[in-house]
């Protein structure tokens, strides 16, 4: 055992929470044991010196996300952690299986609510929720996108209770963004600690956007020809441009605009370029289907093109996301997913929902209302951590407003637990603390599906706090899946 | 590449342009104010004329003195065409295009403005303005010569260029125009300083050093129209801008049109009389350049920035 030096850092650690890399007796779990050894080895200096070279290499990529204020706007980079969040192959492997179930399920019950509503008809989900979903777009009944899929990427937030379980927290089937961190976070952890992939068999993450274009490619309504593939998006003002230009640079595709694009007569789409107008088969639309088309949807929205909906109808472009998948991405229809998996897979879910209560019912209500100090309740069709309210730190006065809300809706919250949310170690100031962590795979589903290895590993910087999310001070981690005895399995 | 890009690059290299080239006008300026006789001092009047910003100027100031004008051309924001307007438009268009050119032209850009903004706010000094504008104009180099050495010489590229070009070309025009109105007005007489007038109309342009070099003449009216306009080495002169539009246009798919709007104003330029124009209708013919130049614009508009047919 060294001496204890000035330079040398407090390694006493310990979380009062499950944690990702430490067991309950203070020393690493098993896929986390090389990693923390070797972490082990480093001196305070040669632990901030690293930290210096990840800030700068996340810096020379551009990671940032965009900051609005009155001066005009700033790129901001992503606070980024340097200690990884591991998983085991193992366990990934039978999250992943349960993802894909997921958004299969998903999937068909969105396709079903857009036909023949057989999910209503055989009582399995209630048509009043139906009728009261806010993104249940009418004018998609009867369209048939190609392989009945409508999410073709979904980015389902995971997170690990107390006794360490993993529940699938909810599912964002809208505009799903996080995954350009992902990937630009582990080509910072390889520039800073390369003897660490060369000594740990970490899965690689790469490959996502060839597996997104080819996803995408694979809907075009020109199969034979070679279809040109477009990522829309709302502009560079948005909060998530960075991802829109990496994604589009990454598979070497354009970045459009809606004023870009025009519809003709024959319902065909095309982009302006330079060599003229040129046809478009596939969307990768990173903007809300309310601003979609003025046509169909707000007509004041001059971020989308008008006609779009119509050529989507026609076939004549694939959307991707499909209008209309929002209606599943949604805390009240989150709440019905272990029956939406029986009724239309015959199977149990393989990744557990958190127990939900729906304020629709009257009998779960009177419990939300009566426990309130002890839930989380939600609104169910917001997403990014706003308008919610954690019992356990909320004050009186705003467990009433909260409870007066709820009653004027009901249909529109629903609470849970309040989970004891995993921690992952993080470099604090002092040395390493317990941040409590989720995570965000991303699921491709066209022809085929596609689970990315790992996730965002999002992490709350401020101690104590369970807010990840990138507009509310959050930062983020490399995700390791990391195969420990080599043969894939635990 | 898209319209949108395209039409945003064409931009950014015409406002940074514009931007050096009032910088350029209004340091200029202030060197003839010092030359000149006060009596054949056109003052400062002319170049809110050269802007074509006339109308403008007369609703937000009272008189054309040098404090004012100055404050119109450099400084003032409701003024679409002052420098501090121009780089915050080649800010915005490169924005939105930033992809396309090396990450420093892009932060060069925004330092730049953002030094304007600081630079050109509250009261303007002398010295100050001069040390802001030489400032400018050295940076504005800098970052062509950024772009000319760092940047793939794609349709990007070729963008920035038909922008910088074109608004190069038409400042010259404007100039010419301007300068030379009230020195044509007395050519029959004996101008003691004529020599001395049409060397401030070189020097508006920076042009003066290069006009010795290849004239090697007395500098008179004739020659100094023939050396803006139709120089093939002097990089201010129409001509130059032409042949550089030219070269550019070349590269682009469906240039066509162009490239025939260029070779209208070339041929009008090769067929001037010089001698004829000095002693009258120069000002009709820089507007029919004028015209022509507008008509340029317009068909690179619709060629590349609106287009409604093309490859189905």
């Amino acid at each position: 055992m060294n001496r204890k030096h000035a330079n040398d850092l407090d390694w006493h650690y310990r979380s009062d929470f499950h944690d990702e890399l430490i067991g309950p007796r203070g020393g690493p779990r098993q896929a986390a044991r090389r990693l923390w050894k070797y972490l082990r080895g480093l001196d305070r200096n040669e632990l901030l010196e690293r930290r210096d070279a990840c800030e700068i290499a996340a810096l020379v990529a551009g990671i940032t996300f965009r900051v609005y204020h009155d001066e005009g706007s700033a790129d901001r980079a992503m606070p980024f952690d340097l200690i990884p969040r591991v998983i085991p192959l193992g366990e990934w492997q039978r999250i992943s299986a349960g993802l894909e179930q997921r958004v299969t399920a998903l999937n068909l019950f969105i396709d079903d609510l857009y036909h023949e509503q057989k999910v209503v008809r055989d009582g399995v989900f209630p048509s009043e929720i139906l009728a009261g979903s806010a993104n249940f777009r009418s004018q998609c009944v009867g369209v048939r996108p190609r392989y009945g899929v409508w999410a073709h990427i979904c980015g389902s937030d995971l997170v690990r209770d107390a006794d360490g379980t993993m529940y699938v927290l909810e599912d964002n089937l809208r505009v799903p963004s996080g995954v350009s961190y992902m990937l630009e976070n582990r080509q910072v952890m390889k520039k800073v600690f390369p003897e660490l992939f060369e000594d740990i068999d970490i899965q690689p993450v790469d490959d996502y956007p060839a597996r997104l274009l080819d996803m995408l490619a694979g809907l075009s309504p020109r199969p034979a020809d070679d279809p040109t593939v477009v990522v829309l998006t709302p502009g560079m003002f948005n909060s998530a441009y960075f991802e829109h230009a990496w994604l589009a640079q990454q598979m070497g595709v354009e970045l459009v605009e809606g004023r870009d694009l025009v519809v003709d007569d024959s319902d065909c789409v095309f982009m302006r370029t330079i060599e003229g107008l040129q046809r478009v088969d596939v969307i990768y639309r990173r903007i809300d289907d309310a601003f979609l088309d003025p046509e169909v949807f707000r007509e004041d929205s001059v971020l989308g093109a008008p006609g779009l909906m119509r050529a989507w109808k026609a076939g004549k472009v694939a959307l991707a996301n499909a209008p209309g998948a929002g209606v599943a991405d949604d805390k009240v229809v989150y709440s019905y997913l272990p029956e939406i998996i029986r009724y239309y897979l015959d199977q149990d879910a393989l990744v557990p929902n958190v127990p939900t209560w729906r304020c629709s019912i009257r009998s779960e209500l009177d419990h939300v209302l009566a426990n309130i100090d002890q839930l989380v309740v939600k609104p169910a069709n917001e997403s990014g951590g706003y308008g919610m309210l954690i019992g356990p730190h909320a004050s009186r006065k705003e467990r009433e407003r909260f409870k007066r809300l709820v009653k004027a809706d009901p249909r529109n919250y629903i609470a849970q637990p309040t989970l004891a949310i995993s921690t992952c170690p993080t470099l604090v100031p002092g040395g390493m603390g317990p941040r409590h962590v989720d995570l965000r795979p991303f699921i491709l589903s066209g022809q085929e599906q596609y689970v990315t290895t790992g996730g965002l590993t999002r992490v709350a910087m401020r101690a104590g706090s369970l807010v990840v999310n990138s507009s509310q001070g959050g930062g983020s981690k490399d995700t390791w899946i990391v195969d420990v005895d080599g043969a894939g399995g635990s | 590449m898209l319209s949108r890009v395209a039409e945003n690059l064409y931009w950014y290299g015409r406002y940074m342009e514009r931007a050096e080239d009032l910088g350029r006008m209004v340091n200029v300026n202030a060197h003839l104010m010092l030359d000149l006789p006060r009596r054949l001092a056109a003052g400062w009047a002319p170049l809110v004329r050269i802007t074509g910003s006339q109308a403008l100027f007369d609703e937000l100031y009272e008189e054309a003195d040098e404090r004012q004008v100055v404050r119109f051309l450099l400084a003032d924001p409701r003024h679409p065409g002052s420098v501090l307007s121009c780089l915050a438009s080649a800010r915005e268009n490169l924005l939105a295009a930033r992809d396309m050119v090396p990450r420093e032209v892009w932060e060069q850009t925004n330092d730049l403005y953002l030094l304007a903004r600081e630079q050109l706010s509250g009261h303007l000094a002398k010295r100050r303005r001069h040390d802001f504008i030489d400032d400018m104009i050295r940076r504005c180099q800098q970052l062509i010569g950024m772009l000319s050495d760092s940047m793939s010489h794609d349709h990007a590229w070729d963008f920035i260029l038909l922008g910088r070009y074109h608004e190069r070309a038409d400042m010259t025009t404007r100039i010419l125009d301007v300068r030379s109105a009230h020195l044509l007005r007395g050519v029959d007489e004996i101008q003691p300083f004529d020599q001395l007038q049409w060397m401030s109309v070189l020097k508006s342009l920076t042009g003066y050093q290069m006009y010795r070099r290849h004239v090697r003449l007395r500098v008179n009216g004739a020659d100094v129209l023939r050396f803006l306009l139709g120089h093939p080495l002097f990089p201010r002169s129409v001509c130059f801008c032409l042949a550089a539009l030219g070269e550019r246009l070349q590269t682009l798919p469906r240039h066509q049109a162009a490239l025939d709007a260029v070779g209208r104003i070339q041929q009008r330029i090769d067929r001037m009389d010089a001698e004829a124009l000095v002693r009258g209708g120069l000002s009709r013919f820089v507007d029919e350049l004028q015209v022509e130049l507008i008509g340029l614009g317009e068909t690179i508009t619709q060629t590349w920035f609106q287009a409604e047919s093309g490859n189905y």
